[in-house]
């Protein structure tokens, strides 16, 4: 009688260990980043589908990576920067700005490894002064950088006189267009700072405490955090890394514009960060969402060309994602939350 | 149905649940519930959080529907799809946090979507004055407000007050209050049970939910207690004592609360001198080593307020504090923490926890040091800390990654505790520690905090509750209009004398009362 309870009390608790192993998997991949594995895969299907002699093709998947990297660096800055509360749309005009002083400090110095350490320099200071003003200042983040994003943007063209600067050193030609065993330049500076942040965000005291600030701000200052140190650096480290990516920028264009970054790259990148999980309430988010969101659009912008659709259609597709991704992370959190 | 009851015509069944269950996923919440609610009565409903009495207060109210079993109500089944169902026939829930309309004026949230008109465009002011007026003198409110008060600015007794006018206005039956004193001050709750008892002689049927054992003997007719879903006992309140309905509640029977044990505070650890701030006015207090000192007074006292001042949030404008002789310089929490203050404050889930996160996360938020190495996070010591923390405050959750949100109220506070025991504090605050727990969390509660003062640490305890702050405290600090007006040892602090000095201020008797 007993041996046949426990056989079924072993047999009980062998199921829920199998059902438990496929849940564990989900949990640990995340409901949110499933969810966007799927509409990836959907995504892929389609195109892949309609063009199957192009899309699977080597050269067509390093350009979808090449076209994203730049968007990818922002929207990893802006995936933290939210997940500490905030928003930061004055990046697309510090990528512009940080083009321009890039371009103008190879004709200072001729050296490519100080122009790009001055481009990210430049951009820090813009985070600096922005995390200041939000957090000093008391202003609402969304007005303070739209404030700004109208100073930096203005700044570019004043240094540089409204022209385009031409970068002729050949080290930035091999960032733009160079490979190191086949794999793009700028697709490893993606990978390595979605490393870097990834890091950051899940393994330090730092990225846990990110966390807390943008989950509650009172309960962070209560349990002895700095909150407004935390800000301004995270608003230093979304400027550094809008800087960064103006030095990508610049490579792949070959010169410094202070037009570059206003098409609407701000946008994308809060885009990719909201499709990725974020809230922009603050305190939750992904740093492998955020890219996984950054992976949709670039497909989806590839397939979009290569199926030939005109371009102002194309836009009116990518909104409609940011709306779809918002209602559909809004249902989940009603069923999960 | 009809006349099956034996109940004289007067307590006739309103609304009744008879043998309904209630399944979330695998919980089941309630368990073949019968219980009627009956006219011109006063019925407490008492229960652990979790024991189900939200649950059916939702149910009769019409928000989730019972999986089986069935709802009479008026002498006839029902199944009430919406709460709106549930007003047509008379039953109005009012909970801890009433809905009203910040924005508008009294009068607009009184008579929202019954606004008469005036030339069939504009609603007519004068007449929703009146009316307004009127309803406010019935419940005594005339002097205190007007109907073009802002919503917003009404504290929470008048809020609650306000629901229930709105409630009334719908031909009201069954008026059910969800811990209506827990935000009151003494005042408040009395000028609450004027009301409720009125209500009861006008032949409402009233059910109040309530942790408070004092308030249901004062208040209430009969007595329900619910555990684990299942109904354990319905009767009249006079012929149950008042342990017996705890032992109901907990399931096993409750020894003494509290540790009655004396004892021998060492010399001070925490120091306060002349502090100032906004809302606190030249406080001066010492809490020694193994010490408990309660903090008393009326809501708006400042008893809070002088919590967030010698923990750094409040910004200091006098005034010194010290922890073990040493003056600690107060610019933000931050600085109290390093000095070995440790704060768990009024509100957990907006000023203690982060609930999206989970229970290690949140218990190893203020020990940073303790869990990292060059920044790098050390799971295994964090976890290890959160462990032991969580046996050693019987914190029940799954695991440790479980997010607090979905913890109850009693471990959320425990995790709350164990934020700052991780950090062994030398002074603890605690700002209405049990606010919202159930009786068995409560206990252990008050275990903790004997056996942190028998380990030397200097503790502040902050509660309404004055049972408890007596049951707790060496001495009680009675604060009012942001000072302290008087001191009591623990042998003289009785309810009443701590009354009479938190009132005195309001009375203008400051000076005669720190004499008495």
């Amino acid at each position: 009688m007993t041996e046949a309870k426990t056989g079924v009390a072993a047999g009980l608790a062998e199921s829920r260990a199998q059902k438990s192993a496929v849940r564990s998997m989900i949990e640990r991949v995340g409901t949110h980043n499933l969810s966007l594995l799927i509409a990836l895969a959907i995504l892929i299907a389609i195109f892949g589908g309609l063009r199957p002699d192009v899309f699977f093709l080597v050269r067509n998947i390093l350009n979808i990576g090449q076209a994203i990297a730049i968007l990818g660096v922002l929207a990893t800055a802006q995936t933290i920067v939210i997940v500490s509360g905030g928003l930061d749309i004055s990046v697309g005009a510090i990528v512009g700005m940080s083009t321009v002083y890039i371009a103008l400090a190879v004709g200072w110095t001729g050296s490519p490894l100080l122009s790009i350490l001055f481009g990210v320099f430049v951009g820090a200071i813009a985070g600096v002064v922005n995390g200041v003003i939000i957090t000093v200042g008391r202003i609402n983040a969304v007005i303070a950088t739209l404030g700004t994003m109208a100073v930096f943007r203005g700044v570019a063209f004043i240094v540089s006189n409204g022209q385009s600067i031409s970068i002729f050193d050949p080290a930035f030609r091999f960032i733009g267009n160079g490979k190191i065993f086949g794999l793009p330049v700028t697709i490893m500076v993606l990978i390595a700072m979605v490393a870097a942040f990834f890091v950051l965000m899940n393994y330090t005291v730092t990225g846990r405490n990110i966390y807390a600030i943008g989950g509650n701000q009172v309960v962070a200052r209560l349990a002895g955090l700095n909150v407004r140190a935390y800000q301004i650096g995270v608003y230093t480290l979304s400027g550094a890394t809008a800087g960064l990516a103006g030095m990508l920028l610049a490579a792949r264009t070959g010169s410094g514009q202070p037009i570059s970054g206003s098409d609407g790259l701000e946008l994308e990148a809060i885009t990719a960060a909201v499709l990725g999980g974020c809230a922009l309430t603050g305190g939750k988010g992904t740093i492998i969402g955020g890219r996984l969101g950054v992976l949709i659009i670039g497909v989806l912008d590839n397939g979009l060309i290569l199926t030939s659709v005109p371009t102002f259609y194309q836009m009116v597709a990518k909104g409609v994602l940011l709306i779809a991704a918002v209602i559909i992370a809004e249902l989940q959190g009603r069923r999960y939350g | 149905m009809a006349g099956s009851s034996p109940a004289p015509k007067r307590l006739e069944s309103v609304v009744e649940a008879v043998g309904v269950s209630k399944d979330f996923g695998v919980v089941r919440a309630l368990d073949r519930v019968s219980l009627a609610i009956r006219a011109g009565e006063v019925l407490a409903l008492v229960g652990e959080n979790g024991a189900g009495k939200s649950t059916l207060i939702r149910i009769f109210e019409g928000v989730f529907r019972p999986d089986s079993g069935a709802i009479v109500a008026l002498g006839a089944q029902r199944v009430f799809r919406s709460p709106a169902d549930a007003h047509a026939v008379g039953i109005r829930v009012i909970h801890q946090e009433p809905d009203i309309i910040p924005d508008l004026s009294i009068a607009e949230n009184l008579f929202l979507g019954d606004l008469r008109r005036t030339r069939r465009i504009f609603f007519d002011r004068g007449d929703a004055a009146r009316r307004t007026r009127q309803i406010l003198a019935e419940f005594g409110l005339e002097k205190e407000l007007e109907p073009w008060t802002r919503a917003g600015d009404l504290g929470p007794a008048q809020r609650q007050l306000m629901e229930i006018m709105r409630a009334l206005r719908g031909g009201l039956r069954v008026l059910a209050l969800d811990e209506p004193t827990s935000s009151l001050t003494e005042d408040e709750a009395q000028r609450l049970f004027r009301v409720v008892r009125r209500l009861k002689a006008d032949g409402v049927a009233i059910v109040y939910i309530s942790h408070r054992m004092r308030e249901v003997r004062e208040l209430a007719d009969r007595v329900a207690v619910l555990r684990d879903g299942r109904l354990i006992v319905d009767r009249p309140i006079a012929e149950i004592a008042d342990n017996e309905i705890v032992q109901a509640m907990v399931g096993r029977p409750i020894s003494d609360l509290f540790d009655r044990s004396e004892r021998r505070p060492g010399p001070p650890v925490l120091c306060v001198r002349g502090l100032t701030t906004k809302r606190v006015k030249d406080v001066s207090l010492d809490v020694r080593a193994g010490e408990v000192v309660g903090l008393a007074g009326l809501i708006g006292a400042g008893r809070s307020e002088l919590a967030e001042a010698i923990f750094g949030h409040d910004r200091s404008l006098a005034g010194s504090v010290a922890v073990g002789g040493r003056a600690i310089r107060l610019r933000s929490p931050a600085d109290a923490i390093a000095a070995g203050i440790g704060f768990a404050p009024e509100d957990r889930k907006s000023q203690a926890l982060l609930l999206l996160r989970s229970v290690a996360n949140n218990i190893s938020l203020a020990v940073p040091d303790l869990i990292s190495r060059f920044n790098f996070v050390r799971f295994g010591a964090e976890r290890s800390i959160a462990a032991s923390l969580v046996d050693r405050l019987r914190i029940r959750t799954p695991s440790l990654d479980q997010a607090v949100s979905k913890l109850s109220g009693g471990n959320q506070q425990k995790v709350v505790l164990g934020r700052w025991l991780a950090r062994r504090p030398k002074a603890l605050i605690l700002d209405e520690p049990t606010r919202g727990i159930d009786v068995g969390a409560k206990a252990e509660i008050y275990r903790l905090i004997a056996q942190l003062a028998a380990e030397g640490v200097a503790l502040l305890v902050i509660s309404s509750e004055l049972p408890e702050l007596i049951g707790l405290a060496d001495r009680i600090v009675v604060m009012a209009g942001g000072r302290i007006v008087g001191e009591l040892p623990r042998g003289e602090a009785k309810e009443e004398r701590i009354l009479q000095l938190a009132m005195a201020e309001a009375l203008g008797e400051v000076g005669e009362a720190r004499i008495n």
